[in-house]
C-alpha cells in the first residue's frame, strides 16, 4: 500500500513541477473558459434575475469543455520518449499512475475554477440566494466526477486514431447524470428555490461507482496491447 | 445450425405478418387517441427488444472481461449494432406519436431520456469499435460497456428526481390495456425479438466471415511476402 501511495506521491509531484514550470495545461484552459464565458456573455445578454437561474448551465459547460482540454494533454507527455511503455514494463501497481494523474487534473481544474469565479460573478451579477457553503461541495464532486472519467477514457483513446475527438465522444454520454447534477445543484443554490441535497448525494454516488470501476479497470487499459 | 437459419428466418416473416395483422385488424381502436395509437404496436416492442440487446452486450463484454473469448465480443459487437437500430425506430415512432396525442414532440420525460441517454452511450460505442486499431477493439470496448451498464441507474434517478422537480406535461401510466391489445402487443414483441435475433445471427455470420477474410489476408502476406510484392507492383 506505502508503495501505492508513494509512487502516487512521485507521479503526481513530477506532473505538478512540470505544469509549473510550463503552465501549458493551466493557460490552456483558463484562456479556453475565458473565451466562453465572453461568447456566451454576448449570445444571451441576461438579467440578474435570469443568470441565476442559467449560470449553474453556463458554468459547468465552460467548464467541462476546458476539462477536456487538460484530459487530452494528460497522457500526451508519457508517449513521448515511450514513457508509457517503460512504466508497464516496470513492476509499479498501474493504479498508483492513474490516481497521480486524477489527482493531478482534479487540482488543475479547480485552480480553473477558483480562478474563473470572480469572472464568473463579475460578468453575470452572481449573488447565491441559497445556502453558498454548499457550492465548494458541489463543484469539488463535480470535478471528480469529471476528472476520475475523463482521466480513465483518454487513457482509453490513447489506443484510438484521432484521440483528441475521441474522448469528448466517449466522455460526454457516460457525464451526463454528472453533469445534469452539477448544473442543477448549482443551479439550487444560487436560486434557493430548491434543495441540493439529492443532487449532492447523487453525486457522490457517481463519484464513488465510477472511482472503484476505473481503478478496477485501469490495470486492462493500461496494458491493452 | 446452418439449416436453423432459414427456419428463423421463415418463422420471423410468418410472426411479423400475423403480428401486423394483429396490430392494424384485430386490435381495437383506441378510444381518445384513435388510429395513432396503433404504432404503439411497434414503438414498445422495438424499445423493448433493445433492452434485451443491450442487456445481452452488457453480459458478453462481461464475459468478455473475464475469458478473453472472441466469440463473445463479436456477440457484444452485433448486439449493440442491433440495439442501436431498434433504439433508433423507439427514438422516431415516439416523436410520430408524440406529436397529434399529447402536441409536442419531444419532452424530457423519464423513460423518453432514459433511452435517449442509452442511444447517445451506445452510439459511442460503435464509435470506439471504429475508430480504435484493431487489437485492442475488443478490450475497450467491453470495459465501455461495462462504464455504460453502470450509469443506467445513475441516469434513471437524475432524470427521475429532474421530473419530480420541474413539472411536466402528465404521459401514458395508468389506464389497462385492452387484453386483445395486450395479445397484439406480445405478439409484436416476439416478432420483434425474433427479427432482431435472425439480423443479430447474420450479422454474427458476417462478423466471422470478415475476421476469417482478415487473417487469411494476413497470413498470406507472412508466407509470401514476394508474390505479394511481385503483385503489387
Amino acid at each position: 500500500m506505502s508503495s501505492v501511495a508513494g509512487l502516487t506521491r512521485a507521479t503526481l509531484a513530477k506532473d505538478l513541477r512540470l505544469e509549473w514550470r510550463s503552465k501549458d495545461a493551466i493557460n490552456s484552459m483558463l484562456f479556453f473558459s475565458l473565451l466562453v464565458v465572453v461568447i456566451f456573455s454576448f449570445s444571451f445578454d441576461p438579467t440578474a434575475e435570469e443568470s441565476r437561474r442559467i449560470a449553474g448551465g453556463l458554468v459547468w459547460v465552460a467548464f467541462l469543455f476546458a476539462a477536456v482540454v487538460a484530459l487530452n494533454q494528460t497522457w500526451a507527455r508519457e508517449m513521448r520518449n515511450q514513457v508509457l511503455d517503460a512504466y508497464r514494463v516496470s513492476p509499479a501497481p498501474p493504479n498508483a499512475l492513474f490516481l497521480a494523474k486524477v489527482i493531478g487534473n482534479f487540482i488543475f481544474v479547480t485552480v480553473l475554477q477558483a480562478l474563473m469565479t470572480p469572472l464568473f460573478i463579475v460578468f453575470y451579477n452572481l449573488r447565491a440566494l441559497g445556502p453558498a457553503y454548499q457550492l465548494p461541495i458541489v463543484a469539488a464532486l463535480g470535478t471528480w466526477a469529471l476528472v476520475v472519467n475523463g482521466t480513465f477514457f483518454a487513457a482509453m483513446s490513447l489506443r484510438t486514431r484521432s484521440r483528441e475527438i475521441m474522448l469528448p465522444l466517449l466522455l460526454f454520454p457516460i457525464s451526463i447524470p454528472a453533469l445534469l447534477a452539477m448544473v442543477e445543484a448549482t443551479g439550487a443554490i444560487l436560486t434557493g428555490e430548491f434543495s441540493a441535497r439529492f443532487w449532492i448525494v447523487l453525486l457522490a454516488a457517481y463519484d464513488v461507482v465510477f472511482t472503484i470501476a476505473s481503478l478496477f479497470l485501469f490495470g486492462l487499459v493500461l496494458q491493452a496491447e | 445450425m446452418k439449416r436453423a437459419f432459414p427456419i428463423l428466418a421463415v418463422l420471423t416473416g410468418v410472426l411479423l405478418s400475423y403480428a401486423m395483422y394483429q396490430a392494424l385488424v384485430v386490435a381495437p381502436t383506441e378510444q381518445t387517441m384513435g388510429d395513432v395509437q396503433r404504432i404503439f404496436y411497434y414503438h414498445v416492442p422495438s424499445a423493448w427488444t433493445a433492452f434485451i440487446l443491450f442487456a445481452i452486450n452488457f453480459v458478453a463484454s462481461i464475459v468478455y472481461l473475464i475469458r478473453r473469448n472472441a466469440k463473445a465480443d463479436m456477440l457484444a459487437l452485433v448486439t449493440a449494432e442491433v440495439g442501436v437500430v431498434f433504439c433508433t425506430v423507439n427514438l422516431v415512432t415516439g416523436p410520430i406519436w408524440a406529436r397529434p396525442v399529447w402536441g409536442i414532440w419531444w419532452t424530457w420525460d423519464l423513460r423518453l431520456t432514459l433511452t435517449l441517454v442509452l442511444w447517445l452511450i451506445y452510439v459511442s460505442y460503435i464509435v470506439l469499435r471504429r475508430f480504435s486499431s484493431s487489437g485492442q477493439t475488443p478490450l475497450l470496448a467491453a470495459v465501455l460497456a461495462v462504464f455504460g451498464a453502470l450509469d443506467v441507474p445513475l441516469v434513471y434517478f437524475s432524470i427521475w428526481f429532474f421530473r419530480t422537480q420541474h413539472p411536466q406535461p402528465v404521459i401514458g401510466g395508468g389506464g389497462s390495456l385492452d387484453p386483445r391489445m395486450w395479445h397484439a402487443l406480445l405478439i409484436n414483441w416476439l416478432a420483434f425479438s425474433c427479427f432482431g435475433a435472425l439480423v443479430c445471427w447474420s450479422r454474427y455470420r458476417l462478423e466471422v466471415l470478415r475476421r476469417d477474410f482478415d487473417e487469411t489476408l494476413a497470413l498470406e502476406a507472412l508466407l509470401e511476402p514476394r508474390s505479394s510484392k511481385a503483385r503489387s507492383s
